[in-house]
């Protein structure tokens, strides 16, 4: 049977007999059994589309027969536009928290060297620009069901709702976490023994960040 | 656990221990110029949702999903250090995105938003 020999200063953190931590393999999983959820989320929607009997649309111009009430598209691509900058940004400042944590006890030298290693400082911006992306997105469901579109207004409605309202509340959790972490940060300082929590909350954030960039051009860009 | 010195694994392994916890990280410079080519790439997405001439083409859904994946795979790659990273979780991510894109790409043949002519 195949031995692993792992360091003293690891000792009791799961390694499995690959030599790999275990927490990181295990959010490698959950990241994989996520794409197949998104991925169902995704083709529900894409099936869907175009076969809304009644508006509002996504992208066409809509009169209700019965009042003779014209509703405009109801994508907001601007405003959807800044949000997606917002969260392409989080995921910048995500690395450079992770790399805060790792390096912090090389001596910083630089006034740019000292804000580039403040792990406060980038998680806090993290949690910042998804709560932001979050802010967005709730002026964006606020501003449909004005317009008149609900979660049971029609099939756009339904598979859209569900899916970017699944995607926020994983956008809350990762917030959530990040600010969990910032906590520590602050009660007792994050250091390199505790990069790879920051490494899996990290993972998860970039993750939410990718399944964006695919819903922002399937949903959003594409007519 | 003891180790035993005939375990030709032994070595490897321990050497894949220490790159599972400390593997290499890119740099401040990689991390902007990452930054700067998602957003530059966000921007190019957007100016063709804005052309009509184009939007029209039978161009504008391919190169709409080929900038896409190129924004994915770049943050896969170098944010989420997949590129750098131990090939159990490249394996572990790789598998399950194969097996979701091949179930979009097959529910929408079944569902005819897909056809071969």
């Amino acid at each position: 049977m195949a031995t692993v020999i792992i360091p003293a200063s690891d000792a009791g953190h799961g390694y499995t007999t690959t030599g790999l931590p275990s927490r990181k393999i295990a959010i490698w999983a959950f990241i994989g059994s996520e794409c197949m959820l998104f991925a169902s989320l995704i083709s529900t929607y894409l099936i869907y589309k175009g076969r809304s009997l009644t508006g509002p649309f996504p992208h066409e111009v809509w009169k209700d027969p019965a009042t003779g009430h014209v509703f405009k598209p109801i994508l907001n691509i601007p405003v959807t536009s800044v949000s997606t900058f917002v969260l392409l940004m989080s995921s910048l400042a995500m690395v450079l928290a992770l790399a805060a944590v790792e390096n912090r006890d090389i001596p910083k030298h630089t006034f740019g060297e000292r804000v580039l290693g403040n792990s406060r400082l980038w998680l806090f911006v993290t949690a910042l620009l998804g709560s932001t992306f979050l802010s967005f997105q709730a002026y964006e469901f606020t501003s449909f069901v004005h317009e008149g579109l609900t979660i049971r207004t029609n099939l756009f409605g339904s598979s859209f709702f569900t899916l970017t309202g699944f995607h926020g509340a994983h956008v809350t959790a990762g917030v959530l976490w990040l600010l969990t972490l910032l906590g520590i940060d602050f009660k007792r300082g994050l250091g390199p023994a505790d990069a790879l929590n920051v490494d899996i909350a990290a993972l998860y954030w970039h993750f939410v960040d990718v399944v964006w960039i695919a819903i922002f051009t399937l949903v959003y860009l594409i007519k | 656990m003891s180790a035993s010195p005939h375990d030709g694994t032994q070595s490897k392994l321990a050497a894949q221990a220490s790159e599972g916890a400390q593997h290499e990280h890119p740099t401040w410079a990689i991390y902007k110029w990452v930054a700067l080519i998602l957003t530059a790439v966000t921007v190019v997405e957007i100016w063709c949702y804005y052309l009509p001439a184009f939007v029209a083409t039978p161009m504008f859904v391919p190169t709409l999903l080929v900038l896409s994946a190129f924004k994915f795979a770049i943050v896969v790659m170098f944010y989420m250090h997949l590129r750098y990273d131990h090939p159990l979780f490249r394996a572990l991510f790789s598998g399950p995105l194969a097996i979701a894109m091949t179930t979009i790409v097959v529910l929408l043949f079944l569902f005819g938003k897909l056809a071969i002519r």
